[in-house]
Parts: C-alpha cells; sequence; structure tokens
C-alpha cells in the first residue's frame, strides 16, 4: 500500500483478490482498495483475452469490470469495498460457458 | 415517491437548482447516482471517513442549504440511485431508477417536472497501447485521489488537451506522485495571451496562475504542443512515447522521446451526457441538450443545466442551475419566472459561455489526429475493434455513418455503448459525430424491464412555504 | 456535382433485398449500379435481427418463396464465408399449455406437407435442445431449416462481393419515363442514371419511390423494437420464441404486439425481438413496447432475469395490405421492377427475390409463380 494510503482515516480490514488478502479501508471503492495493493489488472477481454483495470473511474467506460462475492461484471470504480468481500479476476463476459 | 420536481444529478447545476426550486416552494426529489452530494466536481468522500477536507465557500453553501431543505422536507436525496430513463407520461414523468451500488433494485420517481443535470464524462482519443493497465483517465486519477487517497502509481504522465489536466498534474504531486511531464497538445499560452475572455474572468486567470506556481513547486515538466504517441508495456505500462506536433497538429519527426512511467493520466475534454434527453424526444445539438434562456428544453417540463447543456465548468453549471430552479418554479406555478431575481445569474452565465467557448477553441484538438490512430490501435475497447476495422468499413463496405460502422465492426456495441470510443471511431470514419441513441442510460436487468414499476412509498404530503433564496 | 451514368439497371436501395438483387443481376450478366440514400443497410436491414425462417410461415407463396430463399442463402454463405455469420441453428417453437401445442402441431403438420422440416419435441425433450428453457412447457417443434445471418454484414459484403457501382448518399428524386410510359434510369440529386430497367428495393420507402415513377404501391411501416443483451457465453443455441408468434406475424391488428423471438449471436449478446405496432414512422422509444418483450422472453428463459438489457433499437418493417413483398415487373411502366414490401422476412427473402428479379431483367422464366406478389395487385382492390 503506497503511504498516502494509509493517511486515509479509518479502520483497515481485509478482502480477497483471487485468494490473496489484501488491505481496505471503510469508504474505499474495490478499484481504490486494489490500486492501493498496487493491483492495475482485475480482468481479461473476452476476444483477445488481454488484461484490463480502470480506466474513467466513474462508471461509464465498464473496463473495470470484476467478479465480486460471485456476481460478475460489477464495476470496481463504483462499488464501495466491505469487509470480507471475495473480489476475483473476471474473464470474458464473467459467465460460465 | 411523487415530488414537484425531479432533478437528476446532484452536481453544481443540480444542486444550484434543487436549492433554488426548494426555496421557492417546489417539493424536490434530488436523484443521484452518487453515495454523496457534489458530483464529480465537489466530490466527497464517505461521511464515516470523517476526513477534512479543505471545502470552498461555495460547497459549503451548497451543502448547508441542502441539510436545511431536506430537515424541513422540501428536498429528498436520493443518494445511489442510478437513473436509466425518463419516460413521459400523460401527466408528468417516471424516473426509473436502478439503487446501487448492485443496480438490481428498482425505483420510480414521478414528478410534474424534470430537470437533466447529467454532466459529462471525459472523452479520450485513442493511440496505441492506451488499453495497457495503468492508463487511465485524467478524470478516473483525480476520482481515485479524491475519493481514496489512492495515487494510481509512482510515477505519472498526464497528458491529452484542456484544462482539467493542470489540476489533476498538481494534484498528482501534492499526493507524492512524481509527475514526470505534463503533456498538452493545444498551446495554451497562446490562448492566455490573447483571449478577452479571460480578462473578463480575472477569477479563472487567477486561477491558472495557482496552478501555474503548483506545478514550478513540484518541478513538474510542461510539454506544450506534444502529444503521447504511444503507451508502451506488455502487460502494465511501464512508459509512453511523446513527440513535438507542428502547426497542423502533425506529429514532428525525430522529436520523439521515451518517459518512463508506470501511470499515464489522459483526457482529451469532457462530453456532455445526453441519454436521458434524447430518449425523451430533446433536441441535442453538436453533442449538447439544446435549451432557452431560461433552460428549457424544446421538451415540455424538461429542463436541462450544466454540463448536459454544454462543457463549462462548475462556476457556469452552477449560474444555469440557479436559472433553471427560478424558471421552475415560476412556470409549475403558472407563471414567468421574475426578472429581477435571475439578472445577475443570467449576466454570469453569458460571461462564462464566452470564456468556455474560447477555452473550447484553443483546447480543440488538433487536425491530424485521427490519422495518427494506426490501424493495429484498439478504437473500441469494449469489442476490440481496430482502427483498420473501421476504415475497411468506410472504404471498401459501403459504411457512411457511425451507426453502420458500429454494425459492421462492432465498435460501440459493447458494455459502454460507444460512450468511449464514439468520438474516435467519428474521426478515424470521417463521418460526423451523430448522437447515439441510447434508450437505456444504464444497462438494467431484463427481470427489472419486465416488471410494471411499484411505486414507493409517498414522502410527507403538504406543500412547504416558500423560503429565502440562499443563492440569489 | 453531378455525372450523367448509364448502365442496364439501377438498383434502388441498398439494403439485404437490393444487395441480393445487384448480385444475381450482375451474375445474370447485367451491368449494375446500386443507389442509396443512405450508406449500405442504412434502413430495415441496418435494425433487424436476421432471421431466415421458414418455421413462422404458413403453406403459400410465402413459404416457397423462403425455401428457395433458403436454399439460396446456404449457396451464398459458402461464398461470403465466416465474415457474415451464418448460423444454420435452427428454430424452436415452444407451446406453453396443451391447447397452444395441439395447435402448433397442426400448423407444423401443413407444413411438412408443403416441404418443411418440422420435428415435434416432447415436453421432456425440449432441455435437451435448450438447456435453460423455463421449466413446465407443454412441448414444441424444431424447424431445423431456420438460420440466422448478421444482415448488415451480409448486405455490405454482398454488395462488395457482387463488383456492382455502388452510389451512397444519392437520393432518387425521379424515376423519369418515356412518353409511351417506360423508365429511363433514376434521377438524383446528384446527377442522372440512364437505364432500362430500375428495380425498386427500397423497402419501407418502396411506396415513395413508386410515387416518383408516377404509380402506386401501398407500402407502409410497422414498427418493430429490438432488445440487446449484455454479452453472454453461447447460452441460447437456437432461434427460440413461443408459439403466439406465428398468430402475431400474420396479424391484421395495429396495437402493440409482442411475442419475443429469443437468440444467442456470434457477437455475444442475446437479441430479443421484436414488437409490432402500427405507428407510422414514429421514432419515440416506447418502454411499455420494450418491457412486453422483456417479460416475454424472461418468462421462456428466467435466467435472463439478470441478465442485464444494455440497449434497444427500433426499425420499421415494410408490410403490404395482404402481408406479401411486392415482386415482378410493374405493367403500368414498363422497365420498372418491384421487390420491396417483406414486412419482418426480408432478409429471409432476399435471396430468391433477388433471383427472381434477376431471372425477369435477363428475359427468363422464374422459377416461382409470381402472380400472387404482383405488384399491381392492390389497384384491381381499390377499383
Amino acid at each position: 500500500m503506497n503511504p498516502l494510503s494509509r493517511m486515509w482515516p479509518g479502520p483497515a480490514f481485509t478482502v480477497t483478490f483471487d485468494g490473496r488478502p489484501i488491505e481496505a479501508r471503510p469508504g474505499w471503492t474495490v478499484a481504490a482498495a486494489l490500486w492501493a495493493a498496487g493491483i492495475v489488472s482485475w480482468r481479461t477481454t473476452r476476444f483477445e483475452g488481454r488484461p484490463r483495470g480502470v480506466l474513467c473511474g466513474i462508471g461509464v467506460c465498464f473496463d473495470c469490470l470484476v467478479t465480486v462475492n460471485d456476481r460478475p461484471n460489477q464495476r470496481a470504480c463504483l462499488v464501495p469495498v466491505r469487509p470480507g468481500d471475495v473480489i476475483r479476476t473476471q474473464e470474458g463476459t464473467g459467465h460460465a460457458g | 415517491m411523487r415530488a414537484d420536481l425531479a432533478v437528476i444529478g446532484a452536481g453544481p447545476a443540480g444542486l444550484a437548482a434543487s436549492l433554488a426550486a426548494a426555496a421557492r416552494g417546489v417539493r424536490v426529489a434530488l436523484v443521484d447516482a452518487g453515495p454523496e452530494a457534489g458530483g464529480q466536481f465537489y466530490r466527497q468522500p464517505a461521511p464515516a471517513l470523517g476526513s477534512a477536507r479543505h471545502q470552498g465557500r461555495t460547497w459549503r453553501r451548497l451543502r448547508e442549504g441542502l441539510d436545511r431543505h431536506i430537515a424541513a422536507g422540501r428536498i429528498h436525496h436520493l443518494k445511489d440511485h442510478h437513473v436509466w430513463c425518463v419516460e413521459r407520461e400523460s401527466a408528468g414523468f417516471a424516473v426509473h431508477a436502478l439503487l446501487g451500488p448492485e443496480q438490481e433494485e428498482p425505483v420510480v420517481v414521478r414528478a410534474a417536472a424534470v430537470l437533466l443535470a447529467t454532466g459529462a464524462h471525459e472523452k479520450v482519443l485513442p493511440f496505441p497501447g492506451w488499453t495497457l493497465p495503468g492508463v487511465v483517465t485524467a478524470g478516473g486519477a483525480q476520482a481515485l485521489l479524491k475519493g481514496g487517497l489512492v495515487v494510481p502509481g509512482r510515477r505519472a504522465v498526464v497528458a491529452g488537451t484542456g484544462p482539467l489536466l493542470l489540476p489533476v498534474a498538481t494534484g498528482l504531486a501534492a499526493a507524492g506522485t512524481t509527475v514526470a511531464a505534463l503533456v498538452e497538445s493545444a498551446d495554451p499560452g497562446r490562448f492566455a495571451r490573447g483571449a478577452r475572455a479571460l480578462a473578463a474572468e480575472p477569477g479563472k486567470a487567477v486561477e491558472a496562475a495557482g496552478y501555474g506556481a503548483r506545478l514550478l513547486r513540484h518541478r513538474v515538466r510542461v510539454l506544450v504542443r506534444h502529444t503521447v504517441v504511444a503507451a508502451e508495456g506488455a502487460d502494465r505500462l511501464t512508459g509512453v512515447a511523446v513527440a513535438a506536433l507542428d502547426a497542423d497538429g502533425r506529429v514532428r519527426p525525430g522529436t520523439e522521446r521515451r518517459i518512463p512511467c508506470d501511470c499515464l493520466a489522459v483526457g482529451h475534454g469532457l462530453l456532455p451526457h445526453t441519454d436521458l434527453a434524447e430518449t425523451l424526444g430533446c433536441r441535442v445539438d453538436g453533442g449538447r441538450v439544446g435549451v432557452d434562456d431560461e433552460q428549457r428544453t424544446d421538451v415540455p417540463g424538461v429542463w436541462a443545466a450544466g454540463e448536459a447543456t454544454g462543457v463549462g465548468g462548475a462556476a457556469l453549471a452552477l449560474a444555469e442551475g440557479h436559472l433553471a430552479g427560478g424558471s421552475i418554479a415560476a412556470r409549475l406555478a403558472g407563471a414567468a419566472p421574475d426578472p429581477r431575481g435571475g439578472e445577475h445569474a443570467a449576466e454570469r452565465r453569458a460571461a462564462l459561455r464566452r470564456f468556455a467557448a474560447a477555452l473550447d477553441r484553443a483546447y480543440a484538438p488538433r487536425a491530424g489526429w485521427a490519422e495518427r490512430i494506426t490501424d493495429d490501435t484498439v478504437v473500441c475497447r469494449c469489442e476490440e475493434v481496430r482502427a483498420g476495422a473501421v476504415r475497411e468499413a468506410v472504404h471498401e463496405l459501403g459504411a457512411g455513418d457511425l451507426r453502420t460502422v458500429k454494425l459492421l465492426t462492432r465498435a460501440g456495441m459493447g458494455w459502454c455503448q460507444g460512450r468511449m470510443c464514439g468520438t474516435a471511431v467519428a474521426g478515424i470514419a470521417g463521418c460526423p459525430e451523430t448522437v447515439t441513441r441510447r434508450p437505456f442510460a444504464r444497462p438494467v436487468p431484463l427481470g427489472v424491464l419486465a416488471r410494471e414499476p411499484e411505486e414507493g412509498r409517498r414522502p410527507e404530503q403538504g406543500r412547504p412555504q416558500p423560503q429565502q433564496d440562499e443563492l440569489g | 456535382m453531378t455525372e450523367r451514368l448509364t448502365c442496364d439497371v439501377v438498383v434502388v436501395g441498398a439494403g439485404m433485398v437490393g444487395a441480393a438483387c445487384a448480385w444475381y443481376a450482375a451474375r445474370a450478366g447485367l451491368d449494375v449500379v446500386l443507389v442509396d440514400r443512405g450508406p449500405v443497410a442504412g434502413g430495415t436491414t441496418g435494425t433487424g435481427e436476421g432471421n431466415l425462417l421458414v418455421s413462422d410461415k404458413a403453406p403459400g407463396p410465402e413459404l416457397e418463396l423462403a425455401l428457395l430463399s433458403l436454399a439460396l442463402w446456404a449457396e451464398l454463405a459458402e461464398e461470403l464465408g465466416p465474415a457474415v455469420e451464418y448460423e444454420a441453428k435452427g428454430g424452436v417453437v415452444v407451446a406453453s399449455a396443451p391447447e397452444g401445442l395441439a395447435a402448433l402441431s397442426d400448423f407444423a403438420a401443413g407444413q411438412r406437407a408443403a416441404g418443411v422440416s418440422a420435428v415435434e419435441v416432447a415436453a421432456d425433450g425440449l432441455h435437451e435442445l435448450e438447456p435453460r428453457l423455463a421449466q413446465g412447457l407443454a412441448g414444441g417443434v424444431l424447424y431445423p431449416q431456420d438460420c440466422q445471418v448478421m444482415p448488415t454484414l451480409a448486405a455490405a459484403h454482398l454488395v462488395r462481393a457482387s463488383g456492382v457501382r455502388l452510389l451512397t448518399g444519392r437520393t432518387v428524386t425521379k424515376v423519369p419515363r418515356t412518353p409511351r410510359g417506360a423508365v429511363r434510369g433514376v434521377r438524383t440529386d446528384r446527377g442522372t442514371i440512364h437505364a432500362g430497367a430500375v428495380v425498386n428495393a427500397a423497402g419501407t420507402w418502396g411506396g415513395e419511390l413508386a410515387e416518383r415513377a408516377g404509380v402506386r404501391l401501398p407500402v407502409l411501416p410497422r414498427r418493430g423494437f429490438v432488445l440487446v443483451t449484455e454479452p453472454l457465453p453461447r447460452t441460447v443455441r437456437h432461434k427460440v420464441y413461443a408459439a403466439d408468434y406465428v398468430a402475431d406475424v400474420a396479424s391484421d391488428s395495429a396495437a402493440l404486439q409482442t411475442s419475443p423471438v429469443v437468440e444467442g449471436t456470434a457477437g455475444g449478446p442475446v437479441l430479443i425481438g421484436a414488437s409490432r405496432e402500427r405507428v407510422g414512422f414514429d421514432r419515440s422509444f416506447s418502454l411499455p413496447a420494450v418491457r412486453a418483450l422483456a417479460a416475454g422472453a424472461t418468462r421462456l428463459f428466467p435466467f435472463l432475469e439478470r441478465v442485464r438489457a444494455m440497449r434497444a433499437y427500433l426499425g420499421f418493417r415494410p408490410y403490404l395490405p395482404d402481408h406479401l413483398p411486392a415482386i415482378g415487373a410493374d405493367p403500368r411502366a414498363p422497365g420498372l421492377f418491384h421487390a420491396c414490401g417483406h414486412e419482418g422476412a426480408g432478409i429471409g427473402l432476399a435471396t430468391g427475390t433477388g433471383q427472381l428479379i434477376a431471372r425477369l431483367l435477363s428475359g427468363g422464366v422464374p422459377e416461382l409463380d409470381l402472380a400472387p406478389f404482383r405488384p399491381e395487385r392492390f389497384e384491381e382492390e381499390a377499383r
């Protein structure tokens, strides 16, 4: 986590990204938690399998789609992160083939 | 629920309009996607955090006014409400929203009048490598910073064009990120030297000077008339290639250099959100909702204010919102707005619009940007459509407009519905950027769409008494 | 910019039907110019789902045309390759109640007699065909001949492969005639094209073009909305629809009718189409129309409840009062040929229509009796 993010108030809590624990803070979005942990991509595209993360940061571009608690296609830049969240890299459509 | 007025968007325009209308006795439902009022401009951290952010005087006034009207039952602030469609009904309007953040539960708000204060989103023109993780919009970088003190990287380049780049660069630098360069394709110095509009807006000159001083303090290198020609990296950004532009907007050969960075914050201006207006049948001209002096659209009962009616910044949005609120209150009561109350705001609006137009001219993307996009550059990020496919659709398959290009290539058919690629695809295809109809302003679950919406509970009855107007 | 061009045939309308007319006419050795006021596929073709169906057609002239067209589509698909997203996926028509199933079985029996392949599917066999279908349906019929194509891609690739001259962005303002009444080509806002034959493939606007040639053809619009979902892995395998669809297609009612056809696409999204209502060229969005589509689709496929609709769009089907297209030479204006008014079946019927028109243009004998499609048939009624 970068030093500045540690200045964000509120008690830190733990969530997992692809099974690995990362630290988050109340009021953050999923995208903020991932960025703070140094993770910049959490989706692969459905045709070319390329990595993607956040682009617009305000819910318009849908590039930051991610699976949170088995719910696919959540916009990481909008969804608040909550204690215990299970965040997983989303492949393709996010729906089981 | 039912209200006299549904205001869509709680940014500067929506807030100013809500306060002006509520002060005149209008019952307002303020419907907003955010968890807190403020929109993108006054983006607020969640209250649980209790962070003492620096807050300007205008914001404090808006916030206090909002709290007062909420306490008095004149404004209902509906947070986390993502509006996907506004429907005309026999008497008034039905505002259809999904409750956030999951956006699966429907809500409907009915109102006699609607104000669209839907704001804008950032435009990004593609370049090779712009899909790499680590490339974010300038506004996106700002949102992460404001919303969580999260800095997107240790070494950033801020690039593109437009006045938003300055606060983003200074914000990142102040947060401890090394800003390796600010790459601006226009020459804003020319604007500052020559523009009469700037002289008419001394506040703006002071603001710009402040950013300049901060850039100096943080030793941010400013490259004007430069552009990012490529973002580099395998699976994430490791650097950008920048080059100088000639007077025609073409890359000057031999000027290319590489700047290592792990974040590129890039933006080329803002695009108004016009989907709701378009579906209601409002006139949309040149990408913005058309309004008259009272901020009325050409659909009776529908007003619009702020960036949706043309990008011009928060001060203009406040002035427009204020005028709209006054007009709505008067028109709902069957009267014409009192000209005395609105004179100052109308003058302010005119001056700010002149300023915005001058800015727009100074920061217009330089000719030649579309030719620079190589055939193998992905332009539609959602459907992974490359520039070459767009060119083939036009030159070999007979596409002549944005819609046919979309049908032939899938560019603009994905999750974002062309919001991110529309400008670029039109530029590459050489066709006008026509309005794309998006009846759903947001994706909506079929199960929600299938059900006739039930009306939520009615708010408190009774019409509150008119109040002194705070922003008059 | 004005220019003078000379050719054998001017085809007006670069939608699917115009593209097929141009293709088969060029194949027959004719020099063809294809002209459109917009881009390729800018009208109804660009809003179509690409249904190549026999399942919804009762025995009669339209079904004969559909069978001819499907055979030609299979040939074209070979020639054009994967770019047009042709899929011989088959259609499944389901009935929710025993009475509906009995009616559907009768309908299918009649179709079988007319040469359609229609396989009865018992209730317990439906999920083998479509695993995500709702439970409790009475049964259905599988139509292996039903196919799908991406209409805009098909029209554009067919035009390109045909090698005809394509002039887009040109509006035909007049179809000039000789003193004896024969057509002489078309006048456009950007020049004149001389030809001894003009094909009206203007779709929903075919009535307007006929008028510019001085004849009456009562083509009217029937509005339809289509819903498009988020991309999914291939979950819906066939074209699936409820038995009431057939009744809606044949209906004369002006009111909104929605019996959705649900299908997956090569691109990923599921398409849900299409409503039918007669409201002229009204382009305003109708939430009730798409709500009814969503309701019908989620009844057939409950898993769609949580799938998101990303967009909805509308188009105008060209229909004639008896729901049959106008195909053939117009005796009121020698040299004028009509190929329009296919209602919601224009993509499917385009190939047969194109071949029949090309046969007429080159002086041959068409494969089908064109009497039911005579363009002047409505004159007689009017008298």
